[in-house]
């Protein structure tokens, strides 16, 4: 294992190297009743194409916040957010969102939900079909088809949130703790899924995540945050063998990413719980 | 587990009978050992065995046809105009915050003391009774509307913004279907208030339907026809939320 101290990285100097993603200088802020809070301060990534990019900070660093952003379901931010050179202002059909809450279509089957974005960009009905299930297929849910979201498990629906994101075929696909709401267990079985999609599409993925593990378990690089506001600590290079798999969590490289990453995260952590009591003894 | 999920399940229905059937010979019982008098309730077996003359002698299929026919127009309505209604307040805010409490009072009044002021506008006739249903119904309707569309999960309609949807095919693809089973409980409940007003203004009117069959058997104190004719309300009644469900499931499908 390399030296990870040693990889704390100017990533403004990045600026020249070919993105599919860079976020540059990106400054989030909100007003609020007590006046504006600063949510992200001065970011910048820069996501290589086809590599896997975790973005990890303690609650309420404004991971989400920059996840709307390059999503573009929040605008108003100063800086740049670019999708292969072109400034994200609003939805872009580059980007493909999958989120922490649920978010299959609880009236459609799992086909049809797959289908969904095929269906709104006018893709004829037998082409749109034949796509979708190879992306079943890909996550694993092949003989689910018909049936609805109620039926399948918790771990499964975000599966058919991630075969309907994927179907939409974008350059960059983004996911805020897509995971959270499953056990570790789960957990890992489908980072094994995430890792098996990556490496065949080669798809350029960004994950918004708090869990360390999962970040070490996916992640080509990791971009820890501060505490509010939210700037960017460290970026970590994760030297782990790919093609990859749950099996890496075992190995000492893994617990020593996993410790490092940790000892950044910690200080976060500690302000941001500290923060929370002195708001409740506040309130 | 597919074919759990998938057989379908009598028991409920069964048990319903049995609990139906149950309270009948219950009731007979009580009756003929003298602890329910024969002058309030009368015997279900005479019950059971007026339902041929009733239906022979009142013209029930006239009747069945007109109140259900009432009951139709009231419900088209309240669905057509109550759900539009609900959306235009739910994209209002202003108009909403405006009138909101107003609705909800609305719908505790009792309108059907207002009939005489419906026959003035109306006449005596089924559209009185159409609109005075359609009205009491109207409140919970717009409400319950509201009320779904406002509580749409943020995630769905994320998913719609992330694929780049128009605010048109957002509303009619994700919002307005993941409402649909808030607003079919504005139907239901609102059902119940257009058919209670339907039956009733049928009752004091003496005119038509169900509600005038009541009325003309009570008079006549014929209490096994009366409520043979109670029934057929109740039939009415639940044939309304059968298609109201069926048409739920055809709308929503997947629970």
């Amino acid at each position: 294992m390399r030296q990870v101290g040693a990889q704390l990285r100017d990533v403004t100097r990045q600026g020249t190297a070919n993105f599919a993603l860079e976020i540059k200088d990106l400054l989030m802020q909100f007003e609020t009743p007590q006046g504006p809070v600063v949510a992200v301060d001065r970011m910048s990534v820069g996501v290589e194409q086809g590599r896997f990019v975790s973005i990890i900070g303690p609650s309420g660093c404004g991971k989400s916040t920059v996840f709307n952003i390059v999503g573009g379901l929040l605008r108003g931010y100063q800086g740049d957010v670019t999708v292969a050179g072109t400034r994200m202002d609003g939805p872009h059909k580059d980007i493909g969102m999958v989120f922490q809450e649920e978010s299959t279509f609880p009236w459609r089957t799992v086909i049809d939900n797959v289908v969904f974005p095929l269906e709104v960009s006018g893709v004829p009905r037998a082409e749109r079909y034949d796509r979708a299930r190879s992306f079943i297929r890909m996550v694993g849910l092949e003989g689910f088809e018909q049936r609805f979201p109620a039926e399948l498990s918790g771990g499964m629906r975000q599966r058919v949130a991630i075969a309907r994101t994927l179907a939409f075929e974008p350059k960059i696909l983004l996911m805020d703790e897509p995971f959270a709401a499953l056990d570790e267990q789960t957990r890992l079985l489908l980072g094994d899924h995430i890792l098996k999609i990556q490496q065949e599409l080669r798809q350029t993925t960004v994950l918004i995540t708090h869990n360390i593990t999962e970040a070490v378990q996916l992640s080509d690089k990791i971009v820890i945050m501060t505490y509010r506001p939210g700037r960017l600590k460290r970026v970590l290079d994760i030297d782990l063998p790919r093609p990859r798999t749950s099996e890496v969590v075992g190995s000492p490289e893994f617990g020593a990413y996993v410790a490092e990453i940790w000892k950044d995260l910690r200080e976060e952590a500690s302000r941001g719980m500290q923060d929370a009591e002195a708001r409740s003894r506040s309130s | 587990m597919t074919t759990s999920f998938r057989r379908r399940d009598y028991r409920p229905a069964a048990l319903a009978w049995a609990s139906l059937i149950l309270v009948f010979c219950l009731v007979e019982a009580l009756i003929r050992t003298g602890v329910l008098s024969v002058y309030v309730v009368p015997l279900p077996s005479s019950i059971v065995a007026a339902i041929p003359r009733v239906v022979a002698e009142e013209s029930i299929g006239r009747r069945l046809l007109l109140t259900g026919g009432e009951a139709l127009g009231a419900s088209v309505l309240l669905i057509v105009v109550g759900t539009g209604l609900g959306i235009l307040l739910y994209r209002s805010r202003l108009v909403r915050a405006a009138t909101e409490n107003w609705i909800a009072a609305f719908a505790a009044a009792p309108l059907i003391l207002a009939y005489p002021l419906f026959l003035v506008i109306f006449g005596r006739n089924a559209l009185t009774i159409v609109m005075l249903g359609f009205l009491a119904g109207l409140a919970p309707m717009i409400l319950k509307t509201v009320e779904g569309l406002s509580i749409v999960r943020r995630s769905l309609l994320n998913v719609g913004r992330s694929f780049n949807l128009s605010e048109w095919d957002l509303f009619w693809k994700i919002h307005f279907p993941a409402a649909v089973p808030t607003i079919f409980t504005g139907i239901r409940l609102s059902l119940i208030f257009a058919l209670i007003n339907i039956f009733g203004l049928e009752f004091l009117i003496n005119f038509g339907g169900l509600g005038q069959l009541i009325n003309e058997l009570a008079e006549r104190y014929d209490l096994p026809g009366t409520y043979v004719a109670i029934g057929f309300v109740i039939l009415v009644s639940v044939c309304f939320f059968i298609v109201i469900e069926r048409l739920e499931r055809w709308l929503r499908p997947g629970g």
